[in-house]
């Protein structure tokens, strides 16, 4: 190329010229579109609010417009993610390539923010004394870091209820009403306890098993430990072998699978799918969100029924939050939307497109969510019955960045007695710990 | 190639200065043409090979030498460590045997049975084209589908290949209990998809093969099989090669079945059916979090699918020449194939 001769060279100048002009009107142009709005300003030029969910959170269109129709200058725009998975490496992939891409407001679940609350850099905080009271406590209490700053606005939780097929119970010789139901599961203070002694009871007297899954089950009994696998203080995991409150509940389920109380079945498996249609079980924990697939796999089924009744006092499984990445442009106009999203109104109106049972005491309380009943659960009262299992819950467990690698260890030992059954109780402890121990 | 097409027009302008050596520039431009057009023509598929290959395997090697966190991104420099932890962890190594195990149960059968199929079509069938695309459409449809199929045949409790096991009164086979068991679920999930895609290219190989020296078999009185064997096998034997060494490839980076497989996804709890790019994902992705572990894992997997390769090429290359090693043949093999 150096030896080319001068009109080559001049030409290349030109394009060396026309390169650089277009890069700077490519700059210019960026420039505008970064600089137009810095941080505040809810009264300077129009902007887009970019909204990620995932599954269905209930907002519609019309309820976004609603917001647009009060403040003129927000357009917003709602981009949905088909699974949890897909909004999960989406959202952490661009937050590890320093937040380039992301929506302004990204919803995530309860199970990721052990891992986001390592990061809290990365989140605008979103306390604001004003919504104080707006949620259940301990829904704030699980995006608080221990710091004290918020990184979600609560949006759905799922506090569980047992879910149980009357007419096996009924074969058995078991009451079916729910209130009795109720009663038999040991009532204002059940505990584990009962809960399994009436399974005892059952499986003498039927062919079903007494409840699905033992991964399933420990997930509830698990979430009733304040501090599971770590300690809050230090956020140092505990050793899982010195760990007596998780080996207890660890004997008391391979105890019930020895009395085959459980189905043996893994939790959104295909066995479990056609577990529904062959009588395999008759109880399972079920979150209010449950009760859309336990319907969906029961096609043809009658006799499920919610009983208002939780082992262990309460417990939440699952729940969302929207938090505003502290990388986007406009952080306080979507704070702002954030809130008005997680209003009891619009949680409310949620709950009525898209079932999400709402964070919120006063959406709760609304009559909306406690006059709702479901028709395929024997017309049961559910938008009441979940209120008051939401209520009955005390606190968050404390979840840190240890949290979910034990737990799928010792998952994974019941699941090696409960359905491989690959080792016995003891082995697969022992492999569990060591695995634990592994993780470092 | 940006900088180079303005330097074809660029005599036109600069000519009339220079009169003399008008000619001889033009001629060099000339020479040139000649002797880069060819490359510039080609190169787009090498700069994006560059892009979207090679740079990332580069790339790759420079995160497994550090400390690399999913969120947190980039840590210090490690060394080799990366490579340390992933060689501690048993589970890489129980998915290296699982890896293996679902590569031989598949790419051998499959290879052997494309190669049968593939034979099979090339006869004179009436509505041959309906039946060579028969056998493409497993390929078509997605992998994520045929696993949910597959996941309900291979169900433990209420699946189909139980029930009808019941049916004849043999016991159920654990499908997710039994290592061995899940490897032949997987092997057949993958061996389902892509049979009729290596059968087609055999079958593509086969057409090629000269009509004449089947006539002369058959005039020496050699069988079917014996024309199979001794003509057909030496004479698409570059193309055996081809299929062996991408199967090879696709085997060892088995996912997407695995992922199906069961409703976790990370190979059950005994890890029975981890391979190693879902252990690489689990690493990355899972309770790890650890892009650099995660890339180092990707490196040895290349390196062994590398050695893997080189493996079977030297052995398959073995297989097809012994016996009929005579070069005019191979010559015609090339022709046959291009």
């Amino acid at each position: 190329m150096l030896s080319s001769t001068r009109p080559t060279r001049r030409a290349a100048a030109r394009t060396l010229q026309a390169t650089a002009g277009v890069a700077a009107v490519a700059l210019a142009l960026t420039a505008c579109g970064g600089g137009s709005d810095e941080g505040s300003g809810e009264e300077d030029g129009p902007i887009t609010l970019k909204v990620a969910t995932f599954n269905d959170f209930g907002y519609t269109d019309e309820m976004l417009a609603e917001y647009t129709k009060e403040h003129p200058n927000v357009t917003v725009e709602h981009v949905k993610a088909a699974t949890t998975d897909d909004a999960r490496s989406n959202m952490t992939t661009k937050l590890a390539a320093g937040g380039e891409g992301l929506a302004d407001i990204e919803a995530i679940e309860v199970d990721w923010l052990p891992e986001l609350t390592q990061y809290p850099d990365l989140f605008t905080d979103l306390a604001d004394p004003e919504l104080e009271g707006r949620w259940v406590d301990w829904k704030v209490q699980q995006a608080t870091t221990t710091e004290g700053k918020v990184i979600g606005y609560g949006t759905d939780i799922g506090p569980e209820a047992i879910c149980y097929r009357a007419d096996l119970f009924e074969k058995a010789g078991l009451p079916t009403d729910r209130a009795e139901v109720a009663e038999l599961l040991g009532g204002e203070d059940a505990t584990w306890e009962d809960y399994f002694a009436a399974g005892r009871d059952f499986v003498k007297e039927s062919d079903a098993a007494w409840y699905d899954s033992s991964a399933g089950t420990f997930q509830g009994m698990i979430n009733q430990l304040p501090a599971a696998f770590e300690d809050p203080e230090t956020g140092e995991a505990k050793d899982l072998g010195d760990n007596a409150e998780v080996k207890a509940i660890y004997d008391e389920i391979v105890g019930s699978v020895e009395d085959d109380l459980s189905a043996g079945l893994e939790q959104w498996g295909d066995d479990w799918v056609a577990g529904f249609q062959n009588d395999a079980f008759a109880t399972m924990l079920c979150p209010a969100w449950m009760t859309g697939p336990i319907e969906q796999n029961s096609g043809g089924i009658e006799g499920w029924d919610v009983a208002d009744v939780f082992p262990g006092g309460g417990g939440n499984w699952g729940g969302s939050f929207l938090t505003v990445p502290a990388s986007g442009e406009h952080t306080e106009a979507a704070k702002e939307l954030a809130a008005w999203l997680t209003a009891p109104e619009q949680q409310t109106k949620a709950f009525e497109t898209s079932g999400t049972f709402p964070s919120q005491i006063e959406a709760q309380e609304s009559e909306a969510v406690q006059g709702f009943t479901n028709e395929f659960f024997n017309d049961a009262p559910v938008g009441q019955i979940f209120s008051t299992r939401a209520q009955a819950i005390e606190g968050a467990p404390y979840k840190g960045a240890h949290y979910f690698a034990i737990r799928d260890e010792v998952t994974n030992a019941l699941n090696r007695v409960d359905i491989t059954k690959s080792q016995d109780a003891d082995e697969s402890w022992d492999e569990a710990v060591e695995k634990a121990a592994a993780l470092g | 190639m940006a900088v180079l097409t303005p330097q074809r027009s660029a005599p036109g302008s600069g000519a009339p200065q220079r009169e003399s050596r008008r000619l001889g520039f033009s001629q060099r431009l000339g020479r040139w043409d000649v002797k880069l057009s060819p490359y510039l023509y080609i190169s787009p598929f090498f700069i994006l090979f560059a892009v979207t290959g090679l740079f990332p395997l580069a790339y790759t090697a420079y995160v497994s030498v550090h400390e690399w966190s999913l969120l947190g991104g980039q840590g210090d420099f490690v060394g080799l460590q990366n490579f340390v932890d992933v060689l501690n962890q048993p589970t890489f190594w129980k998915s290296l045997v699982n890896t293996l195990s679902i590569f031989v149960l598949s790419s051998v059968p499959q290879v052997i049975i494309a190669i049968t199929i593939a034979a099979l079509l090339d006869q004179n069938l009436r509505s041959a084209t309906f039946w060579r695309m028969g056998v493409l459409i497993p390929y078509v449809v997605a992998p994520v589908a045929v696993s949910m199929i597959f996941g309900r045949l291979f169900a433990d409790q209420y699946g189909l290949i139980n029930s009808l096991l019941g049916l004849v009164g043999l016991d159920p086979i654990a499908w997710h209990g039994d290592r061995f068991a899940s490897h032949v679920a997987i092997a057949s999930i993958v061996n389902y998809r892509w049979i009729g895609y290596n059968a087609l290219i055999f079958l593509a190989a086969m057409q090629a093969v000269p009509r004449d020296l089947y006539e002369a078999a058959v005039i020496d009185g050699a069988g079917r099989v014996r024309q199979f064997f001794s003509i057909t096998v030496p004479q698409i034997r570059a193309t055996i090669i081809f299929v062996v060494i991408t199967s090879t490839i696709g085997g060892l980076q088995i996912f997407d079945e695995v992922r199906m497989y069961d409703a976790t996804g990370l190979g059950g709890p005994d890890k029975n059916w981890m391979t190693t790019v879902l252990f690489l994902y689990d690493v990355a992705w899972g309770n790890q979090h650890s892009l650099g572990r995660a890339s180092a894992v990707a490196w040895m997997l290349f390196l062994l699918i590398i050695l893997i390769g080189f493996v079977n090429f030297l052995v398959t290359r073995q297989i097809s020449t012994s016996g009929t090693d005579k070069k005019p043949k191979r010559k015609r093999i090339t022709r046959g194939n291009a």
